[in-house]
């Protein structure tokens, strides 16, 4: 289901004197089914623009939409909003509490009032899906490592079987093993239940390799908001803001500049390699043709 | 959500007020609160006014911020006036059926409300114009004397900041788990009070693990900076009194004779030229 940001501002603090304009005037449509990174410094206003799409902040104004219906409107049920727009805070882990990682898992479920035959299914389903083996499924939450920590947190979240999954700084603290295996699982997520994911992050590395479309924020207002390749072309001013591309874009770049004819429009490490094999390739096509 | 507690009240500015020491401030408000109970009839409380007015003008605070202090204490303060106006024996002035207001009870009553409310704006000036760390710093050298009867001055005084210092990232803490749990749908509204202080569990236990594992941390990086405790340390800013905490000692001084003078000699004055 659709989501539609209208002119959505927030200000912390009004009416004091240290007021902060966090969001300013954020028009948005999140259609379902993409894979979307939102990106920006700290401070941006990024987390503060996530917690609005499920209704744990208020606008100071304009409008949301969830489903064509405005979240705001007195009659609008927030629980339902909540369990459909998924959100997993950054340190997910920190939210923990239950004794054991099966039962923490089944509380987003219980929330929902479900029978108790559904909540364990949805937990177990969701355990599933971030890849969690059976042999944690009865252990503490605590005992665990931090990367498995955090599946058991993002799994909590999956288990409400949300149709848009908003994950702000997954990767955050984990190493580069950690950072890929959640991410490919989220990929893979993405791939198997089709629901829309929004992915929040400061890395550009980290988001390029799997979304399709990228929302970069800036003091609070949208800069960018375009598939990966065009988004990076603006490197130069994404470095003003304190942002940068992938670095292979700046490798291909480098190599563009010392007389190879290849693509700078490169995000990936995937497509870097396929374009200097080509490049190759064809430099010794035309060599033989010399 | 709970962002908007704070704790401590301070207020940012540069005043003289602000750049006193802050031994200075506490002994000042224990005074204040003193010279209160000690005045004596509407001229005491006159002179009181005056250096409440004079202070707060020097502060620099908007007179908006002190009053806020008296809304938490308005229930006392409404419930004081009404047993004195209506319970204090003397010359009846107005009888409502079984109630009786006196000139006393008008008279006490005025006067109990006065003291409470200077007592509570007085204490405001100072945490609005100190600094949480300022008033433990000036605590501890306050309290220094003590030490030699084996009070552990320096690690009460350590405690105090350290806790102090923690309660606003708790508190932060506390609304980014409260959300995260109201992420997962969450309720901690409906519902009777069992079910309400069973719905605070999935609050409370995040929270706890948070705060021991904040005050390990903690307790690593100072022991890794080979922290020791109070024989021999030295502080990056020391407590050292300036001119203008002379002076304001010598003031307060003034302001305690005055005071005192004005609460006995004024009315004595008043009524001499009377008759």
């Amino acid at each position: 289901m659709p989501i539609i940001l209208d002119k959505v501002s927030h200000i912390y603090g009004e009416d004091t004197a240290m007021a902060v304009k966090a969001l300013d005037k954020i028009s948005l449509v999140i259609p379902d089914g993409q894979f979307i990174g939102l990106i920006g410094h700290t401070g941006s206003g990024k987390s503060t623009l996530v917690q609005h799409l499920n209704g744990l902040m208020r606008a100071t104004s304009g409008n949301i939409y969830f489903n064509g219906q405005d979240i705001d409107d007195s009659d609008f049920d927030k629980k339902m909003l909540r369990s459909k727009v998924g959100l997993v805070f950054q340190y997910p882990e920190h939210q923990l509490f239950e004794t054991d990682v099966f039962s923490d898992v089944c509380f987003g479920p219980k929330n929902l009032g479900l029978s108790k035959k559904e909540i364990e299914l949805r937990a177990y389903e969701a355990l599933k899906l971030v890849g969690l083996e059976d042999e944690y499924f009865y252990q503490s939450p605590f005992d665990l490592s931090g990367g498995q920590k955090r599946r058991v947190a993002i799994a909590g979240v999956l288990a409400m079987k949300p149709e848009v999954l908003i994950l702000d700084e997954p990767t955050a603290g984990l190493d580069p093993k950690g950072r890929d295996e959640i991410l490919d699982q989220i990929l893979k997520l993405k791939v198997e239940t089709g629901i829309t994911v929004l992915l929040v992050s400061h890395s550009m590395d980290d988001v390029a390799k799997y979304v399709d479309r990228i929302i970069v924020m800036s003091r609070g207002s949208i800069l960018y908001d375009d598939i990966p390749k065009e988004v990076f072309k603006h490197y130069q001013e994404l470095e003003t803001i304190g942002l940068a591309a992938p670095q292979v874009t700046y490798i291909m770049k480098e190599l563009r500049d010392h007389g190879y004819n290849v693509s700078d429009a490169i995000t990936t490490i995937e497509e870097a390699k396929r374009e200097i094999k080509d490049y190759f390739t064809k430099l010794a096509v035309m060599q033989r043709e010399r | 959500m709970l962002r908007d507690i704070t704790l401590g009240q301070y207020y940012q500015a540069d005043s003289v007020i602000h750049r006193l020491d802050p031994r200075v401030k506490l002994g000042t408000t224990i005074l204040f609160i003193i010279s209160l109970f000690i005045f004596h009839g509407v001229w005491g409380y006159f002179v009181a006014a005056l250096f409440l007015a004079l202070v707060i003008k020097l502060s620099k605070v908007p007179f908006k911020f002190m009053v806020k202090g008296m809304k938490s204490i308005i229930f006392l303060l409404s419930i004081t006036i009404l047993f004195n106006l209506f319970l204090t024996p003397g010359d009846p002035l107005v009888q409502i059926w079984k109630f009786r207001i006196t000139k006393e009870g008008v008279r006490l009553a005025l006067l109990l409300a006065i003291r409470l409310a200077f007592l509570i704006i007085g204490s405001s000036v100072m945490t609005l114009t100190t600094t949480p760390n300022q008033l433990t710093d000036g605590l501890e050298k306050m309290l220094k004397p003590l030490n030699r009867i084996k009070v552990p001055v320096h690690e009460i005084a350590m405690m105090m900041s350290i806790a102090l210092r923690f309660i606003p990232i708790l508190m932060e803490e506390t609304d980014k788990i409260m959300k995260a749990q109201l992420a997962r749908c969450a309720d901690f509204e409906s519902g009777n009070l069992i079910k309400k202080a069973k719905s605070l569990v999935p609050l409370l236990v995040p929270l706890f693990i948070s705060a021991f594992r904040r005050a390990n941390d903690l307790a690593m990086a100072m022991e890794a900076r080979c922290y020791r405790g109070g024989e021999h340390r030295t502080k990056m800013k020391p407590l050292h009194y300036h001119k203008r905490d002379y002076i304001a000692y010598a003031i307060v001084a003034c302001y305690l004779v005055v005071g005192v003078a004005a609460g006995r000699l004024i009315p004595a004055l008043l009524s001499h030229i009377a008759f």
